[in-house]
């Protein structure tokens, strides 16, 4: 996994306090406007997030790049294929 | 077998249509189409701006009602409906509704939320749900 700092995140979206689904649906709505190839940051405080995510971003194909822990939540960071 | 989550919602409690708004959104994001066939008290939660209102929660909870509202205040938890939309929004999700409680209960479609677009028998649901992956009641 990359260093966060080594990443250019084109768009960073804050979900913390937001409940399951709460997180993966911010993620798609994010992901539907992103151009192609970009890259999308979403910070969750939710637990299911851990699998909800990296399992929607197989699903729909895109290219996970990591989960990053900080301090109560996660960034997780995407990059659009396609 | 069809990619598809059909549910039958039969509660109109606030706590048994987050479940369902919630699991609808679970199939819409990955990727299944969703059937909710809505009948008897899952109708009166439907009703038209029910959902504003609507505090009820299961018998078997009831002394929980006052405490889960507080806290879904608080910690600004979407309402059902919201949740429902947003699995509107990103996945082929269907709202039909019973047409036998329709006539019990002396309901057309225009006294529902928009959401519902259709009143079906139960014959053409269950003929559906045969076709799908997974078919839950609620």
């Amino acid at each position: 996994m990359p260093e966060l700092t080594d990443i250019t995140i084109d768009k960073d979206i804050d979900a913390r306090g937001s409940f399951c689904p709460g997180p993966l649906m911010e993620l798609i709505r994010g992901m539907k406007v992103l151009p192609v190839g970009g890259v999308l940051a979403v910070s969750s405080s939710d637990p299911g997030s851990a699998k909800d995510i990296p399992a929607w971003i197989q699903k729909a194909k895109h290219e996970y790049i990591g989960a990053f822990p900080e301090q109560g939540y996660t960034r997780f960071v995407a990059r659009k294929t396609h | 077998m069809e990619d598809r989550m059909s549910i039958i919602v039969y509660s109109g409690t606030v706590d048994k249509l987050m479940a369902v708004a919630t699991l609808a959104t679970g199939g819409a994001a990955m990727g299944l189409d969703v059937e909710l066939f809505v009948t008897f008290w899952g109708l009166e939660g439907f009703r038209k701006d029910a959902y504003k209102t609507n505090m009820r929660i299961s018998k078997d909870f009831e002394d929980y009602g006052p405490i889960m509202m507080e806290q879904m205040m608080a910690k600004k938890v979407p309402s059902w409906m919201e949740t429902l939309k947003g699995a509107m929004e990103i996945g082929n999700v269907k709202v039909y509704a019973c047409s036998m409680t329709m006539e019990l209960f002396d309901m057309k479609l225009e006294d529902l939320e928009p959401v519902v677009t259709e009143v079906t028998g139960v014959a053409t649901f269950v003929d559906r749900a045969k076709e799908g992956k997974m078919t839950l009641f609620i």
